[in-house]
């Protein structure tokens, strides 16, 4: 297949204009969802559409892509789109946090602090922060416009006081520059610190709900909480079995049938390259740390 | 379809079958969005969910025929080598959130389950019977109704914890025998989600299961069907009814059959001359009534 079949990085360059639009004036207006004329692309909504096409849009030549979902390199949905990346643009790609200058994700946000110059692309299924509380978009965008925000407020005081706690556990609601309340995509709330303050772009696509929106760098952001019950950021209570890091966000892998389980870095370019430092977790990986040595 | 229903209708059903064991299936296709890796594994199967989907501009300039095959799977290999003969078992997810105590159980019950194919619909209905209308509910209209729940009409926070695709076995007990045989066997596709709950006046916080099972290898059904099951529950689980569509029993099962909505939505097109004479002659009454007293009101 030539990939020369194709403009670079798939979409035309009129529509690749459409989304940088809409992409700067979200980045213009920290959190806001900002409409676009989202496209068909050769996957099924609800598999990153919406991270595809601001990937796409993005892209230069010299660009070096990684793609992960739930962390990992190695999951079929970041192969797939890494793939096609390689076959449409032909740029580089990478596994390693470090020398991306873009990286599409899926659910997490990388361990390693990202820098200046990084572009993050979310993929979002649901932009909507208030969707689970009014359904009729028609609602919600009022709500915005009149910085209405108290439903959320009592949905999460409910919260508290039915079960002690803030019970939700990813896609966690945050404040922007104390403007919009917007979905961080569903992340685990262990990630919303990462939000804020980052050097890097942050920039969230939903294709099927047509919806852009951004974090420029160094934007502050903040997760939802009260003063008597603080934001919590949470994990597995365990280090990794693998390279034994307490602070990075955990899988759990049901290791038989009789309960035994493991708990592993979710990821894995992080876990990767603690192991080849020689870092070593409770079932150890003597053969993966070798075979990162070599 | 229709036709087969139509037909089964003029034999004399002598018996029901044991209910098929899922666990023991064949399965060509078995994943689980909720765990990385699991006893069991991941098996991929036949599916198109990986591959992409770009045209290939080579192929028409080789002026080859449109419509060529489409690429073949290749078969996959029994997770415990064997295939075949001996089904090996795979256990199901849910036993394994199970063990912690994590997942609602429903005990097993021996109360023969009402059969919608013989008794009219009754409403309340029963988890048995929703399921049933379901599983013969038209793909298209599950479908939507599971989509308008996951855009916030009604959620219910669903993971497919597994959907398994494969054959089993149906067997059936024979009285002379004493003991079931096997009878044939049928392709069925599977899903079973877990869903977030944080408990209500009623249920301690846990997760909560919704369930599909449908014939042949039908994916997108199966995950509809599970996520519509979860939402007609809010009932049994003290939640809210927040008016969603897809909460409302009595909406989803009388109009979920494709056959009788088929039939009555293009019935519309067999005459009605009699009724529509009767319209017309009641509308020219009204409009001359209506006239006469504009007239007169000048």
């Amino acid at each position: 297949m030539t990939a020369q079949d194709y403009n670079f990085a798939y979409l035309d360059e009129q529509t690749k204009r459409m989304i940088r639009r809409a992409i700067l004036k979200g980045v213009a207006v920290p959190g806001y969802q900002v409409p676009f004329a989202s496209r068909e692309m050769p996957m099924p909504y609800g598999w990153g559409t919406g991270g595809v096409q601001v990937t796409a849009a993005c892209l230069t030549p010299d660009d070096t892509l990684k793609v992960i979902d739930q962390g990992a390199d190695d999951t079929t949905n970041a192969v797939s789109i890494r793939k096609f990346f390689q076959r449409t643009a032909a740029v580089a790609v990478t596994e390693a946090t470090a020398e991306a200058t873009i990286i599409q994700t899926r659910h997490r946000i990388p361990e390693a602090a990202l820098t200046e110059g990084q572009i993050l692309v979310y993929q979002v299924p649901i932009p909507e922060p208030l969707r689970f509380l009014e359904p009729r978009e028609t609602e919600t965008r009022k709500m915005h416009e009149l910085e209405e925000y108290g439903l959320m407020h009592v949905k999460l005081y409910e919260d508290i006081a039915r079960h002690g706690h803030i019970a939700t556990a990813y896609a966690y609601p945050v404040k922007v520059e104390g403007r919009y309340v917007m979905d961080p995509s569903p992340i685990p709330r262990f990630d919303n610190p990462k939000l804020s303050d980052c050097p890097a772009i942050q920039l969230f696509g939903a294709g099927r709900e047509q919806r852009i929106y951004a974090l420029p760098p160094y934007t502050r952001v903040v997760s939802l909480d009260f003063e008597d019950h603080p934001f919590e950021a949470s994990k597995a209570p365990h280090d990794c079995d693998l390279c034994g890091a307490s602070d990075s966000y955990l899988d759990e892998v049901i290791t038989d049938d009789e309960g035994g389980r493991m708990f592993v870095c979710s990821d894995t370019d992080f876990c990767r390259g603690r192991v080849a430092a020689g870092h070593i977790g409770r079932l150890g990986a003597p053969d993966l740390a070798q075979e990162a040595a070599e | 379809m229709f036709l087969i229903r139509a037909y089964r209708t003029t034999l004399p059903r002598f018996g029901a079958s044991v209910p098929v064991d899922t666990a023991k299936m064949a399965v060509s296709r078995r994943v689980s969005a909720t765990f990385k890796d699991l006893p069991g594994g991941q098996i991929l199967g036949p599916t198109f969910d990986y591959t992409h989907r770009l045209l290939d501009f080579a192929l028409m300039a080789e002026g080859e025929a449109a419509g060529s095959p489409p690429p073949t799977p290749t078969p996959i290999p029994s997770p415990q080598g064997g295939g075949g003969a001996a089904t090996p078992q795979i256990p199901h997810v849910m036993s394994f959130l199970n063990r912690d105590g994590l997942i609602e159980t429903d005990a097993a019950g021996d109360a023969t389950p009402p059969d919608l194919t013989r008794e009219p619909m009754e409403l309340p209905a029963s988890r048995p019977l929703r399921l049933q209308s379901l599983t013969r509910g038209d793909e298209g209209f599950i479908l939507s109704l599971a989509y308008s729940t996951q855009r916030g009409y009604g959620r219910t926070h669903a993971f497919v914890g597994e959907l398994r695709i494969g054959t089993v076995a149906v067997e059936m007990d024979i009285p002379e025998l004493g003991f079931a045989v096997e009878i044939g066997e049928v392709e069925l596709t599977e899903c079973e989600t877990v869903n977030q709950f944080t408990g209500s006046k009623t249920e301690p916080p846990q997760f909560t299961r919704g369930y599909g099972l449908v014939f042949g290898q039908t994916e997108r059904k199966a995950i509809a069907m599970s996520l519509v099951d979860r939402a007609l529950r809010w009932r049994e689980l003290g939640e809210d009814f927040v008016g969603a569509p897809a909460q409302d029993e009595e909406f989803v099962l009388m109009h979920a059959d494709n056959v009788q909505a088929t039939g009555f939505l293009e019935h519309i097109k067999l005459p009605h001359y009699v009724d529509f004479q009767s319209e017309l002659e009641l509308i020219r009454r009204l409009r001359a009534e209506a006239m006469a007293q504009k007239e007169a009101a000048e």
